[in-house]
């Protein structure tokens, strides 16, 4: 057999034959529909504890949520996310009947959320006390400066890091077959345990996962580009 | 308008001021000269409480600010304030730093504010910015327009943190000229700042500091002709 013809007998066994291409697109669909959630769950946590901290630090408020927050904090980023999304399913969720996704989701958010917290922080850090100090120095409360004054060229300043860590987080759900959900990865490995073939169905999976961050890429560029708008001279 | 009893304030075990006694009329404008580390910029930082007294008391128009119970955004409103570096709001345009706070606190609408921004630009004759974003601007320009800004918001008071420190030389003048045209308006001012030439001018009194205490103050003329304090005449000899 020549090289050529192998490997369309390869694709066909792997892809085609018994429709196995549905793994990859079942997989993509629940992976796509974990990280979309977890991202939003862990921007909303991230953004939170990233409020509780610096208004913390700047005002001496909300002693003990700034204490359960730090708690938070080491306790995520101290450990493992696979270890995480096994205690959520097997201990904490372990009584309840609900969606493995659904699971998978809030886990994979809680664990984002520290690590876009500390971005958060360190975007609003990043900003000059000035901005603050003006905007009060108009009569605006706290939370509106922070909203319209400080947030706005905080996030231009972490857009990069917050990028990174949503490649970051869409990859880490590879890890979502461990409680036995079909995820973008579990649906290759399907495909390489019928056919005994591990080059293609990985590669593939490699190839979706890679356009999807090429795809993430794009957009935080042209969001950045969006937001580059007051700097030009 | 202004009234300061016995203002103290520390940073930690830095004692910077020590004890401010102080009565500004409406209409008066305020020169407070000094060197690096008197503490006029802290003086002037507590009178809109961007800096918390560590004791003693101000009122302003008839109340104690200083009261806990004091609404200090409402009172904030009232007190316009100029910053050394400008703090224009670098990801809004020249226009919108202008109308934010007077719409969002719900003062004006959008097209009043508007309004207003446009008419307070041609008098400091930076109309043509209006759509500009500060990062377009020049330090001069920069200042003006952080000067329009807490105009927009018609305060009874302006503060100057040393609003000309941070300029090229030849800037100065444009920013000196702006607050010199509000002052022959009659807005009750004070001005933290090293131009002198200001101070006698424009200045209905002068006030000079040093290590947290005010030393001495005197209409601009005595001032500068007839110096008392030792200090002063130390501060004087150096400075003109």
């Amino acid at each position: 057999m020549t090289f050529w013809a192998e490997f369309t007998e390869k694709l066909y066994q792997n892809f085609v034959q018994d429709n196995r291409w549905r793994y990859l697109t079942t997989g993509l669909k629940n992976t796509v529909i974990i990280a979309l959630f977890a991202v939003l769950i862990g921007v909303v946590i991230g953004f939170l504890i990233a409020m509780i901290r610096t208004t913390h630090d700047k005002t001496g408020r909300y002693k003990v949520l700034n204490w359960f927050s730090k708690l938070y904090l080491t306790v995520i980023r101290g450990t493992p996310a696979l270890i995480q999304l096994l205690i959520i399913y097997y201990v904490v969720f372990a009584s309840v009947d609900i969606s493995k996704t659904l699971v998978a989701s809030v886990a994979f958010g809680l664990n984002s959320g520290a690590y876009v917290a500390e971005i958060f922080r360190s975007g609003i850090m990043s900003i000059d006390r000035g901005q603050t100090e003006a905007g009060r120095s108009l009569g605006l409360d706290y939370n509106t400066t922070m909203w319209l004054i400080v947030m706005p060229q905080a996030i231009k300043n972490i857009l990069p890091a917050l990028g990174n860590e949503f490649i970051v987080l869409l990859k880490e759900t590879s890890i979502s077959g461990y409680i036995a959900i079909q995820d973008l990865t579990k649906g290759g490995d399907i495909i390489r345990s019928r056919t005994y073939d591990a080059f293609l169905p990985l590669i593939a999976v490699a190839i979706i996962y890679l356009i999807m961050v090429l795809g993430l890429e794009k957009l935080v560029e042209n969001m950045e580009r969006r937001l580059a708008k007051s700097d030009y001279r | 308008m202004i009234t300061v009893k016995e203002l103290h304030k520390s940073f930690g075990e830095k004692h910077v001021l020590k004890g401010i006694n102080e009565h500004i009329e409406k209409g008066e404008k305020v020169v407070v000269i000094g060197p690096s580390g008197s503490g006029k910029s802290t003086f002037l930082r507590c009178l809109n409480l961007l800096e918390q007294p560590t004791s003693g008391d101000i009122w302003f128009r008839d109340e104690l600010i200083t009261d806990p119970k004091c609404d200090i955004d409402l009172l904030r409103r009232r007190m316009g304030m100029v910053f050394q570096h400008f703090h224009l709001f670098p990801h809004l345009t020249i226009k919108k730093n202008i109308t934010l706070a007077p719409v969002k606190l719900k003062l004006m609408t959008q097209t009043e504010a508007d309004e207003l921004a446009m008419q307070l630009l041609n008098r400091v004759g930076l109309s043509d910015k209006a759509d500009a974003y500060p990062a377009q601007l020049s330090g001069g320009q920069k200042q003006r327009v952080a000067s329009v800004r807490a105009l927009a918001m018609k305060p009874d008071v302006m503060l100057f943190d040393e609003p000309t420190s941070a300029l090229d030389p030849e800037m100065v003048g444009e920013v000196l000229e702006v607050m010199k045209e509000l002052a022959e308006e009659g807005m009750t001012m004070v001005v933290v700042t090293h131009e002198m030439g200001f101070a006698r001018e424009v200045g209905t009194r002068v006030l000079f500091m040093d290590e947290g205490y005010i030393l001495e103050q005197n209409s601009p003329e005595e001032f500068f002709s007839n110096p008392q304090h030792p200090r002063l005449k130390d501060f004087l000899s150096k400075v003109l």
